[in-house]
């Protein structure tokens, strides 16, 4: 980096990786209160309606509030700002990526969604289509973009409660899975959604506090926090650095990051809480509201750790610069802070992942069970079970996955879940939503192709190839597939709709052009 | 389950009112995703092809870069108020007039 290292302040007296009594108890606090949620919610979750949807009854400001929990990752949190605090301009990159697949959610696909579906996003596509191929290739993209973004939680999870909590990485990643497991398969969405509106609030709450430490010692100027950067580690942290070497690398990850929010299962899924579009509408504001303050918040973090920890500090204690906002915690407000802070990002992770595992729950026991082995006839009370069953089989994949990939880095496993999610489910679901000449088969071969291509293609990339493999160069060349893969799915979609086109669709589509509009009366 | 065959087959009079409607939204959806698109990827296509312009200073502290990178997060601010401002005022309205248009056809 263009940082001149022994500028930077002296490494401050950590308490990494030493287990913490306050932060014990902040988690524990915070744990206490989600399960009594938990048990709150569990009596009132008796339906599969209740279990996947909350029974409608999440307003549009919780939902908001719920979008925004769901979203902030501990990728966002730890990840951007640890990318600020080590490249500088650079980690803007994510900060803006993630913002802008919001406006895109809700011109093109929160209002349909809410009008359209019941449970899952494969709901929309199927609705004039033959459910079983639908669902089937629906189910597939659903799985692995989940698998993805499981494993970039589970794996951060790892590590950060090691680092901050002491505890063992494999016992971290047990906890995480029990505690996702308890709130999904107990409390369904009603809880799901109470906990990421509680890890909302805390993790907005937490980064504004930290932000406005950081600006109280620049005057409350972030300009004067930018010189400071500028003039200890050089000009160059406020341009575009190194991250950026390939440029068609940026275009890429930049489309996966736009259009990946819309095609993340379980952010389509809480369109389905709240009582109309209507309200999905004004959630997605609330929700697109509070992520730009929080990513806006970030560049404050982000550049605060630079200047007032140091890049080389934060590298030392972990490279991948993970821990630059705890650190600033424990320097501007003690142990105390650090331990709040510690239990908030843990608390990102268990609210992040409950609500994956409750999307994947309903893609296996809605989309492939009952739609597709049972042919849309479940026997009463059996597809509650199969998610309950679910439930237990995803959180025991996620602490295998969890351990499995130990050591990945976890914002780049985040990109590619996004890469799949925007070349996997979005296209079928715009060209379902918008297209009347979308086929079966069309919808289906976008999907599968969507999953498929980028899947292969991040094998072939240099990040697997070069990175992982250590093989001197790759067969493809761009780190993140979304610029070919998103095309891609597209194209397959609609000129298989041609080639193979359904007389019915185009019919059943007349049908439904009112609900789409209007929604089930 | 979400069977089709539910919804009975509309009226020509009620479709077509109904794709007015429905071609209308698309439009503003459109072109408001289209805007999303055209900043976003000016900024990213600033930082992959002309770095050194966003190193370039406004005052002391403050690239273009990061006032542009901000200015990407308030655009994204600005369509999605535009857009729900518009559905409040323009598209609701039309969806209450639909609905009793549809409701009067007995669907």
């Amino acid at each position: 980096m263009n940082g001149q290292p022994g500028a930077a302040a002296a490494a401050p007296t950590t308490s990494f990786g030493t287990p913490d009594p306050v932060a014990i108890a902040f988690f524990g606090v915070f744990i206490t209160i989600t399960l009594g949620i938990t048990y709150w919610a569990a009596r009132r979750t008796q339906t599969a309606d209740h279990f996947y949807s909350a029974g409608r009854s999440v307003t549009a400001g919780q939902n908001g509030f719920a979008l925004a929990g769901d979203y902030m990752s501990a990728a966002s949190f730890l990840g951007i700002a640890g990318l600020v605090s080590t490249s500088g301009f650079d980690g803007l990159i994510y900060s803006t990526g993630w913002l802008v697949g919001w406006p895109v959610v809700l011109f093109l696909i929160a209002e349909p969604l809410r009008n359209l579906g019941r449970y899952t996003f494969a709901d929309v596509v199927a609705a004039r289509l033959n459910p079983v191929p639908v669902r089937i290739s629906a189910a597939y993209g659903t799985l692995a973009t989940i698998a993805f973004y499981l494993i970039a939680q589970m794996v951060g999870a790892g590590s950060l409660i090691r680092l901050l909590f002491g505890i063992p990485y494999e016992t971290a990643v047990m906890i995480v899975g029990a505690a996702m497991m308890a709130y999904v398969l107990f409390g369904g969405m009603l809880a799901t959604t109470w906990v990421q509106i509680v890890k909302a609030v805390l993790l907005l709450g937490g980064a504004a506090l930290l932000a406005l430490l950081v600006l109280s010692k620049f005057g409350f100027d972030p300009r004067a926090l930018f010189a400071e950067a500028a003039r200890q580690h050089g000009a160059g942290v406020l341009a575009p650095g190194k991250l950026v070497s390939n440029p068609w690398d940026a275009i890429s990850l930049g489309l996966a990051l736009m259009f990946g929010t819309a095609g993340l299962p379980h952010i389509l899924m809480r369109f389905y809480t709240v009582p109309d579009a209507r309200a999905a509408r004004t959630s997605v504001f609330i929700a697109t509201g509070l992520i730009g303050v929080f990513y806006l918040m970030t560049f404050v973090l982000g550049f605060g750790a630079m200047v007032l920890v140091g890049p080389d500090a934060i590298r030392s204690i972990d490279a991948g610069g993970n821990m630059a906002a705890p650190m600033l915690a424990e320097l501007l407000g003690g142990r105390p802070f650090l331990g709040f802070i510690a239990a908030v990002a843990f608390a990102t992770i268990l609210a992040v992942v409950a609500g994956l595992a409750l999307s994947g729950a309903a893609a296996i026991s809605h989309d492939l069970w009952s739609s597709v082995i049972r042919r849309g006839h479940p026997k009463p009370g059996e597809e509650l079970q199969v998610a309950r069953l679910a439930t237990i089989g995803l959180a025991l994949v996620a602490i295998g996955l969890g351990v499995a990939f130990k050591g990945q880095n976890v914002a780049f496993m985040v990109g590619l879940a996004f890469a799949i999610a925007a070349s996997a489910n979005f296209p079928a679901l715009v060209l379902s939503v918008f297209w009347r000449r979308t086929s079966t088969a069309g919808a289906a071969a976008s999907m599968v192709v969507g999953t498929t291509t980028t899947l292969a293609l991040i094998a072939l990339s240099p990040a697997v190839q070069v990175d992982l493999l250590h093989k001197a160069s790759a067969i493809f060349p761009l780190k993140n597939p979304a610029l070919v893969t998103i095309p891609l799915s597209f194209l397959t979609g609609v000129l298989v709709s041609r080639l193979k086109p359904d007389r019915e669709s185009e019919t059943r589509y007349a049908a439904l052009e009112a609900r789409l509009l209007l929604g089930a009366e | 389950m979400t069977v089709p065959s539910e919804s009975p087959a509309p009226s020509a009079s009620a479709l077509r009112a109904t794709r007015r409607v429905a071609v209308h939204r698309w439009r503003v959806a459109a072109a408001l995703t289209a805007a999303m698109v055209v900043v976003y990827f000016g900024f990213i296509a600033l930082v992959a092809f002309r770095p050194a312009f966003l190193a370039r200073l406004v005052t002391d502290g403050l690239s273009i870069g990061i006032v542009l990178g901000a200015l990407v997060i308030v655009a994204a601010w600005g369509l999605t108020y535009t857009y729900v401002h518009w559905a409040n005022r323009v598209y609701d309205p039309a969806l209450a007039a639909l609905r009793v248009h549809h409701a009067e056809e007995g669907l």
